[in-house]
This record gives structure tokens, sequence and C-alpha cells, in this order.
């Protein structure tokens, strides 16, 4: 992508260089530079900093200025990308788990790589987070520090690590696969004109094409696909949160901190209020613990005895979709392949029979138990521990273990 | 308000072929549906014509089988249809896909609004709609649960892991749903005679001036180098239930051994 400025409309007024939100358009003299004859003695001049934000397309009178998303046969100069960028995603000033883990991935990236390890940090007075960056293997902070950006803003955000990618040029972008992650990420892919690959559950660096091998799973994980971006830069790759261990980190150890510029415009889509309606309690993507209740439940009353359970292990409550399309649970609490994904530390299954479409959603859990009545239930081929009888009996068996330590 | 939905051909099973040559799918000879998530961009639309009123244009890209898909969307209530069936789309990815979506909406007139569901639940990478966004230059709020339209903005409740923002945006923009937002409706008798009736022809790369180059497998940035199928898990203690109380301490004292609990 790219943007054009047409060499003989361009009357060089002037007027786009004040929309510009990220000074990245000059005024030249037309003289000695072969261009076309013109009227005019001027013109418009884009520089690396340039986001293709659009903001100036609307203030050119003359119809001079065009954005150009095309895609052609791979990013010129991709040697110059170097070193791998981690998107340190902030939520009401908290760095999200994911982004230490990406980090200590993208530590062992970078070192095989031979190249530096970078942290994107864009918020409002988040300095005091650059120390655990540094901690968790990044040698520098790109810090973008502004009001506007406290809360996540869609268009903002595009913009501005558009703008940085362009002006740095780094050759891997990691970013958490959270629900900004997927929100933002695949708009700057397209403006940056590169390749995405989403869900990334395997990230290795292939030391001969030195190019990032990424494998995801495809089809709710029956099939596993490894993905290359081989002419475009950066290879650019989102990873869920718990895919990747996160490492020790090094207190004091020292980062440099690049304050970078924000350039905000204004956007067409505003945050009006952020609420946070669900507690940890449904937070099923961040959760340590699952316990999750199936058909096998009988009806909606029978959810105390999951969680109560839940409760006993500090973890959240999940339904399998028959619970949910029964409407004994809503539906935030579904997993699977049209629930939400999970990975926890432990899935506890309870009345499940285990559809494939349940099992794709979680699967990669670290421990599975399940309770079924019937033996031949599929949950039984991916729990680790499987107990055969009744749930209703099991689970405050299950309780009553758990409180005799 | 004119709206468009972009839908997407899945496959109703979890028997996945692959084309050893290519490696990429083979869907040929697989019952399709709609893309879950996207009935409910759909039925979110339909909501919208039904209390506002509004012209729905349901929009897909696929082989020419994909007429199907469509011809359910009319059933249901859309105004009209756009397929975009060309073997030059053939091994898009999603930067080559949502180039490709674009352009066809490109064709349909004026736009106010564009629906997807979050994600297609064969790839889901949830980057098509984002993409086509901006491909066409527009705002795109994702994971939606509830839209309200006041005038030339909408208000909307934007999903995330421990809440919801409340967004107002300004039209035209692009939204992705979620599947809380709504219940999709059934085919009315109406609506199937009307499918019955509609002549839904390919339309093809040149006819939505799309640039070969970036399209299929040629603009697409990313390559498939391997496929394979994940090594099965094989299940691992199972415990007879008979004796709750037994079963139940030998599973703790498991989850305890490993620092679990």
């Amino acid at each position: 992508m790219s943007l054009n400025i047409d060499n003989v409309k361009c009357s060089g007024c002037g007027l786009c260089l004040r929309a510009c939100p990220f000074g990245a358009l000059l005024l030249e003299s037309r003289e000695g530079q072969g261009l076309p004859e013109s009227k005019y003695r001027k013109i418009a001049i884009v520089t690396e900093a340039c986001t293709l934000c659009g903001a100036c397309l609307e203030t050119c009178k003359f119809d001079a200025m065009q954005i150009e998303k095309i895609q052609g046969g791979g990013t010129p100069h991709k040697e110059q990308y170097q070193g791998v960028w981690v998107f340190a995603e902030q939520r009401d000033g908290a760095i999200q788990g994911v982004v230490y883990e990406l980090l200590t991935k993208g530590r062992a990236l970078a070192d095989q790589r031979g190249t530096h390890l970078a942290a994107v940090l864009l918020g409002h007075q988040q300095q005091e987070h650059c120390a655990a960056l540094f901690a968790y293997g990044a040698d520098k902070v790109y810090l973008v520090d502004h009001p506007a950006l406290a809360q996540f803003n869609s268009d903002t955000y595009t913009d501005i690590l558009t703008g940085l990618i362009n002006k740095h040029k780094p050759e891997i972008v990691l970013t958490g696969g959270t629900s900004i992650g997927r929100t933002f990420i695949p708009r700057v892919a397209i403006r940056v004109n590169t390749g995405l690959t989403a869900d990334c559950t395997g990230l290795e660096m292939d030391e001969k094409e030195n190019i990032l091998l990424q494998t995801r799973p495809a089809f709710g994980g029956n099939i596993m696909a490894t993905i290359i971006c081989p002419n475009h830069r950066p290879q650019m790759a989102t990873v869920r949160h718990k895919v990747f261990k996160q490492g020790a980190p090094a207190a004091g150890r020292p980062g440099e901190i690049i304050a970078e510029p924000a350039g905000i415009r204004a956007v067409k889509a505003r945050v009006l209020e952020v609420v946070h309606a669900m507690g940890q309690q449904v937070n099923l993507a961040e959760a340590d613990i699952i316990v999750s209740g199936g058909r096998g439940l009988g009806g909606p009353e029978n959810f105390a005895l999951i969680a109560e359970l839940a409760g006993e292990l500090g973890g959240a409550v999940g339904a399998s979709r028959a619970a949910v399309d029964a409407g004994w649970m809503p539906s935030f609490h579904q997993v699977g392949q049209t629930g939400k994904t999970v990975c926890p530390k432990l899935y506890i299954a309870c009345g499940i029979s285990g559809s494939i479409q349940h099992l794709a959603g979680m699967s990669s859990s670290e421990v599975i138990v399940a309770i079924n009545k019937d033996p031949a239930a599929p949950i039984f081929d991916v729990a680790d521990y499987g107990i055969v009888g009744d749930l209703f009996a099991v689970v405050p068996e299950l309780i009553k273990a758990l409180k005799n330590r | 308000m004119h709206i468009v939905v972009c839908i997407k051909q899945v496959p109703n099973t979890t028997q996945v072929k692959i084309n050893p040559e290519t490696n990429t799918l083979i869907r040929e000879g697989v019952e399709s549906i709609i893309n879950p998530f996207d009935e409910n961009a759909l039925e979110a639309a339909l909501v919208l014509k039904d209390t506002l009123g509004a012209k729905v244009t349901v929009v897909t890209m696929g082989p020419p089988q994909a007429e199907a898909i469509l011809r359910e969307s009319i059933s249901r209530g859309a105004d009209a249809v756009l397929l975009l069936s060309d073997r030059a789309f053939a091994g898009s990815d999603t930067w080559a896909t949502s180039y490709a979506l674009a352009q066809g909406i490109k064709t349909l007139g004026p736009v106010d609004l564009v629906l997807f569901g979050k994600q297609a639940i064969d790839g889901d990478t949830a980057q098509v709609g984002p993409g086509v966004g901006e491909h066409l230059g527009w705002p795109v709020i994702t994971f939606v649960r509830k839209i309200e339209v006041d005038g030339n903005l909408l208000r909307v409740e934007s999903v995330f892991e421990d809440g919801f923002d409340r967004i107002e945006v300004a039209l035209p923009a692009v939204l992705t749903v979620v599947k809380e937002i709504n219940i999709p409706r059934m085919a009315s008798l109406k609506g199937r005679m009307a499918s019955r009736k509609a002549v839904v022809a390919p339309v093809t790369a040149a006819a939505i001036a799309a640039r070969p180059e970036c399209l299929g497998l040629r603009g697409s940035p990313t390559r498939v180098i391997k496929i394979f199928t994940p090594p099965k898990k094989t299940g691992g203690l199972k415990l007879d239930g008979a004796d709750a109380a037994a079963a139940a301490k030998t599973v703790v004292g498991k989850l305890r051994e490993l620092k679990i609990v």
C-alpha cells in the first residue's frame, strides 16, 4: 500500500500538510526533480512517517492524492526489516499476561536470528511497565504516551502501530490473540501490506531460509497448518493467551525506552463507555481452571453444583453448546467451536459427551478431567482423568475431597 | 439504509480432507452451510430492515455452489445477493479475500453498513471483516452484541474479555457480530418462493474491477506450506465412578501431585 501524489494535479498548496497528524508530508520545489511541466512551483512529498490513515485525502481540493492498496510482488527492500516486536497490550493500565509469554517467545526468536527484541506500548502514563517488559526480555520499548491512548480505540491504535512499523521496519510482529489484538491487528496487516497468521500455536525460525514458520490449528483443531509469509514484511502473527510459557523475569535487566510521538486524528468511532460487566468468573479465556457443565446436568438449576465446584477451585464456569442452546446458561459461558476456545491448566467436564465442536474449544487444556455416565463418550479420549459415573454423586465427592486438606 | 452482509460457506462436517498436491482443502462432496456467526450478521441486518426499513444485500465469495447459501439468505429475507465466483479468487488468503470482497461491495452503489460474523468456523481467523473495513477505508467495530441506530450514527456494544465498550460510530462502517446479538430466524414461505425465483449469476474478478495481482494465491502474502493432522490424544486414567468417593479422592490426589490445586 502506498499514498500516491499525482505529480500533475498537486498544486503544492500545503493543505494536506496541515491535515497530516503524523507530519509525514513535506512541500518541495518541483525544480530539478524531473517532474512533468506544471504551472505550480511546489509539490507535496510523502515520507516514511505516513501511516496511510487517509486524513489528507479529504482535504485535497485537487484530487491529487490517492491511497493505493496494492499487494503486488512483496515488500521492497525486505532485508531492511530487522528485529522482533511484541505488542505490549494494556487494558486499563494492566499489561495483559499474554505479553510476557510473547516476550519470552520473542526473545528466543530474536536470539536465534541474532537481532533485538522490542515491545510496543501504547497508553497514557504507562512508563512504569517498561521495567517489567525489559525483565521479560525486551531490549527496547517503543513508548507512545497520549491521553487518547488510555482506552483502546481501533482507529487510533491502527494508525499508530502502522506508523511505527513503517518507520522502524521490524521483521516480525507478535500480538496477543485477545479481543484488542484481533480487532486492530488485521487492519494493520492490510495497511502495511503484509500477511497475518491468527492464533498460532507454534512459532519457529527456519534457519536456512530465515523465515518464520507459523503453525496454527484450523477446522476447530482437526488439522494444523504451517504458514509462511515469504515475500512481505513484517511477518505478523497473533497468539492466544497461555499457548506459550512465560519465562522467569530478570529483575533489573536494562533496556532502552524510545518515546515516540502520538499522531492522533479525529476518528469516526468514539468509545463512550467502558463497562466491566463480567467478573473473573466468566472470563473463560483468562481462567486457570474451568468447570463446565453439559446436557448431563438435566436442567439450569443444577449449574449451582458446577458453580460450587468452580468456586472451591477458584475457577470459572463453562457450558457446552447443548446447555447454552437449552437456555440453561448465557452464551458467553459457552466453550467450543462456536463459543470460546480455552486452554486452562485444568478443565473439568461434567456431563459433557464431548462433541467434536466442544473438543475443539478445550482439548488443548493442560489437564482434563471428565465425568460422564457413558463410558464410550468421546470426552474420555481427551481426558487425563476420566470418571465413569453419575456426576451428581461424583461432583459432591470432588468438592468434599478438595475441602479435606 | 443499504446494508451489506458478507457470509461464507463452510463445510458442515468434521471430516476434513486435504489435497496432498496443493495442500488446500477439498470442499467438494461435503455438505455446506452458512457459517453460523454469519447467520447472526444476516439476522442483525434483517432486524434493522424490519424496524427501520433497509435494503439487505448478501455477498459471498466462493465456488459456484456457494449460490446455495445466497438462496438461503433470500429465503430468510435478503433483498439482493452478489456471488463473487471466479477461478482467479482461488487460494486467496485473508488479505486477498478482503480485497475482493471490498471491490465487490464497491460495485453495489451507496452502502451504509457492512456486517460480518465474528469469524468463520473453518478458518477461525476473524481477519476478513476488519480487512474489508480497511480496504474500504471505513471504521471497523468488532465483536458487536448490540446495535442501535440514531440517524447517521450507530451506538454499539463491542465485547471484550472482561466486559464491553459502548462505541459510537458514524456511518458508513463495518461491524462484526457475536452470537449473543440475536437468534437467527427461519426461512419464511414467502422467502422460499422468492428464493426459488431469484437469479443468482456469478460475478467475475473483471466485473468488480479487481486487479489480478491482488487476487488468489498471487495476491496472498501468506502461503500454507504444510498441513498435518495433530497427534490424537489417547485418553488417560479411567476410573469407575461406582465408588464416587474413592474416584474423587484419586483425582484430587493426582491434581495435588501436579500442583494444579
